[in-house]
């Protein structure tokens, strides 16, 4: 198998947020943690876009690279994946990530920063797969269910594409071919690599 | 004797100049998806343990849920 990877088709998404609930309710995920949003570009103005945004499970994470506690890892499916354990919520993690994936809970009546919160790709955490642990910390395993993230099921459209990198590339470029447009991902250069990976983007291009 | 004590000497001190690791070493121990466990919420098709298995499952999953052009063409 490929690695696992993410992608939003720009061409398909409605802005519905079905994803965003889905993702909230899968994983009881609390009040003022995202961990999937839908951002329009050019919101109002005829020929808008609108793109669903989580963690891209980056085959070069940035996160991994400037966590200072290393609490960061990857599976063998790519899926990157943090140790809520081992996290010290300091926050380089956001800075560091191109989709703005990192989250961090206000808890306590000062509003302390709690430890990081992130899409999980349904895969939950170290603890032991289905447990009540990692439940709690992560939300639920859909993938040792043999099922895909909740977001990506759920999306009306099917706007959103998750799962088998190569599968995800398959569907995608059918579509284009059918349609004959819509052949640019936002964050597929990004997350994922390309020719122009790391460097900057052209003025006004998809990356 | 002179030579020995400032050898000892020397390496005293270039050994202070050494840094210690300070990397978290912490395990993981993320136990793999296609392990399971089968559960009520499992979807069917597969057998925890078998990772071919699995994969053929989430593939086929996701060409049926997710690639609409399969199912109309």
């Amino acid at each position: 198998m490929a690695r696992m990877k993410f992608i939003c088709d720009a061409e398909r998404c409605i802005e519905c947020n079905g994803c965003v609930t889905a993702c909230k309710n899968e994983h009881e995920v609390p009040w003022g943690v995202n961990r999937r949003r839908v951002v329009t570009l050019n919101d109002g103005v005829p020929g808008e876009k609108s793109i669903s945004v989580a963690c891209m499970h980056c085959s070069d994470a940035p996160c991994m690279a400037v966590c200072p506690v290393n609490c960061f890892y990857k599976t063998d499916e790519g899926v990157v994946l943090h140790d809520k354990d081992v996290c010290i919520g300091c926050g380089y993690c956001a800075y560091a990530c191109p989709f703005g994936a990192p989250q961090f809970p206000s808890q306590g009546a000062f509003g302390v920063r709690g430890k990081m919160d992130k899409c999980t790709f349904c895969a939950g955490g170290p603890e032991e797969n289905g447990s009540q642990a990692e439940f709690e910390k992560y939300g639920r395993n859909r993938l040792a269910e043999g099922k895909l993230p909740a977001c990506a099921e759920m999306c009306s459209t099917k706007a959103l594409l998750a799962g088998d990198g190569d599968v995800v590339a398959d569907i995608l470029r059918n579509r284009v071919v059918q349609r004959g447009k819509g052949a640019e991902v936002w964050g597929w250069g990004t997350a994922y690599g390309s020719k122009k990976a790391g460097q900057a983007p052209e003025t006004g291009a998809k990356s | 004797m002179m030579r020995t004590f400032v050898v000892v000497a020397a390496l005293a001190t270039l050994a202070a100049c050494g840094e210690k690791p300070q990397t978290l070493a912490v395990p993981k121990s993320e136990t793999a998806a296609y392990t399971g466990p089968t559960s009520a919420f499992t979807a069917h098709g597969w057998k925890a343990g078998d990772k071919a298995a699995w994969e053929q499952h989430l593939k086929a999953r996701q060409q049926n849920g997710q690639n609409d052009y399969s199912k109309m063409n």
